[in-house]
């Protein structure tokens, strides 16, 4: 359903919707597969990001995401100087990464300390986004909701025992998605849920011994 | 929210109430936030949009490319020409302002997409200044005009890149021109006329920007949109009426859009951005931007 504040909004940095908030929006959620800012960023930008983005400023958007800047910052016009100063690492290339990706993809390769990510996203316009792909999972992410993305081994009870630590910390689930590519292989879970779900959230459903990863995805778009 | 101008123009009619307060009541059961939150959200738009307008009039700003920036002021400062000082000058600086502020990475209210960002500022704020319209008028103004851009995301599309200008600039005109009808004391019916009118004057705009860059024509197109929703407040207001009923005036303009060759959807393949200077100028200012 369209929403009258859909039409009426984004509040943004120019100059494209599509082109720079939406790509601030990857950069935002990907921050979270390393849990803050990274010291080395990766992107590739694929089709019409890979052929306007520079005068989009989408690179800039992406690096300002990933320091956590939102789309109407407007550090996001400076966002590659200040990577520079904050000493984040990044290299931006131009590439192909699926003769059918969505014309606006791009794919984020971070690290901090220990932790690295991988990410696929594509900008669908007016801001809205889709993670298609996180660490070569596939997955379809938003970032419309507070989301939590786990693996795990496809065993008996897992979405109760997931639902019954959500509800013990008063976190009410909006959409939960469950998939797994074949009986008895990993199951791939994307819960998006109405509430802020805290560290402690997080820290319980990776301490089930048979969740693989999990991760906790900031809302960012309206 | 509807999915017929012409559902809410009758129901507003029933009983009685502005499209605004329609538009609102509607948004607050669809979304379950109360009315003053959604109004609070469309007044801290209505702020970034005089902010634009302010920003962009100082003729300081210049787009990545260098292709766009400084005209808003030149209709502030330069010579005066058959309608200075007039309120069709003033809304065409203001929708030149809004646009070299986005295409110069500064902050706008996608309404409703950057591109067309230019056009709904443009007309409220410069309607609202020359007959000292209070806040809360404009704020209702703005939701009628969320109401229209709704029933057009729904029955066409608000995309340049799937149906051309006339989905970006031709949607902004006509949201612009029925949300200033009804915050000028136009009836609902009224507000479908201005919608209609407008938006037959933008049938047909392609989508063509040099280098697919966000910047030429777009801040011209949205002074012309602007002059264009002029047009269909100042025919609707007099009791013009258009013939045909502006839902399917928008419908026409999504079968156009979806008609429309690829080459005028946002590709820099046909229209300016291929004409022999277009593409010239979009190669040395993209080879300009490498080198920075």
């Amino acid at each position: 359903m369209v929403s009258l504040l859909d039409i009426i909004g984004p509040v943004m940095v120019g100059p494209s919707s599509s082109h720079t908030a939406g790509a601030c929006r990857l950069g935002l959620l990907a921050r979270n597969l390393v849990g803050g800012t990274p010291e080395k960023a990766r992107i590739e930008l694929h089709g019409s990001f890979a052929r306007t983005g520079e005068g989009h400023g989408t690179d800039k958007a992406i690096a300002g995401g990933l320091m956590g800047f939102r789309p109407d910052d407007e550090r996001l016009r400076d966002a590659l100087e200040i990577a520079e100063r904050e000493g984040l690492d990044y290299a931006f290339e131009k590439t192909t990464i699926a003769d059918d990706a969505h014309p606006n993809t791009a794919r984020i390769t971070l690290e901090r300390g220990e932790r690295q990510a991988v990410m696929t996203g594509s900008s669908l316009g007016a801001g809205r986004i889709l993670v298609t792909e996180i660490n070569d999972y596939s997955v379809e992410v938003s970032g419309g909701y507070h989301t939590i993305v786990l693996i795990a081994e496809d065993v008996k009870g897992s979405v109760a025992a997931i639902a019954t630590i959500l509800a013990e910390h008063g976190i009410n689930i909006a959409n939960l998605r469950l998939t797994r590519k074949a009986r008895g292989g990993d199951a791939f879970m994307v819960i998006e849920v109405d509430d802020v779900p805290g560290e402690g959230v997080r820290d319980e459903i990776r301490a089930l011994p048979w969740v693989r990863w999990a991760f906790r995805l900031d809302k960012v778009s309206a | 929210m509807y999915r017929a101008l012409a559902e809410a123009i009758r129901d507003a009619e029933q009983q009685g109430i502005s499209l605004a307060r329609l538009a609102l009541e509607t948004e607050a059961r669809d979304q379950g936030r109360p009315v003053e939150e959604i109004r609070g959200a469309l007044q801290r738009a209505l702020d970034v949009m005089r902010g634009a307008v302010e920003q962009g009039m100082t003729g300081e700003l210049r787009s990545a490319s260098g292709l766009v920036g400084g005209d808003a002021a030149k209709l502030r400062t330069g010579p005066a020409g058959p309608l200075a000082g007039t309120l069709f000058r003033d809304v065409l600086a203001r929708a030149l302002a809004v646009q070299e502020v986005n295409a110069a990475m500064g902050v706008i209210v996608a309404a409703p997409t950057a591109g067309g960002a230019g056009v709904l500022p443009a007309v409220l704020t410069g309607l609202a200044q020359a007959r000292a319209i209070p806040d809360d008028a404009v704020v209702d103004a703005l939701a009628v005009a969320g109401l229209i851009g709704a029933v057009i995301a729904e029955r066409a599309s608000l995309s340049g890149a799937e149906g051309g200008c006339q989905a970006e600039t031709g949607a902004a005109a006509a949201m612009a021109a029925g949300a200033a009808t009804e915050m000028l004391g136009g009836s609902p019916g009224q507000v479908g006329h201005a919608t209609a009118l407008a938006m037959q004057g933008t049938l047909g705009l392609v989508c063509d920007p040099l280098g697919g860059l966000v910047e030429l024509p777009c801040v011209f197109r949205n002074a012309t949109g602007s002059a264009i929703a002029l047009t269909g407040i100042e025919l609707a207001i007099a009791g013009v009426e258009f013939a045909i009923p502006v839902d399917e005036v928008i419908d026409v303009m999504g079968q156009i859009g979806a008609e429309m060759d690829v080459r005028y959807r946002e590709t820099a393949g046909g229209g300016l951005a291929a004409t022999p200077t277009g593409r010239r100028l979009a190669r040395e200012r993209l080879v300009q931007l490498r080198r920075r």
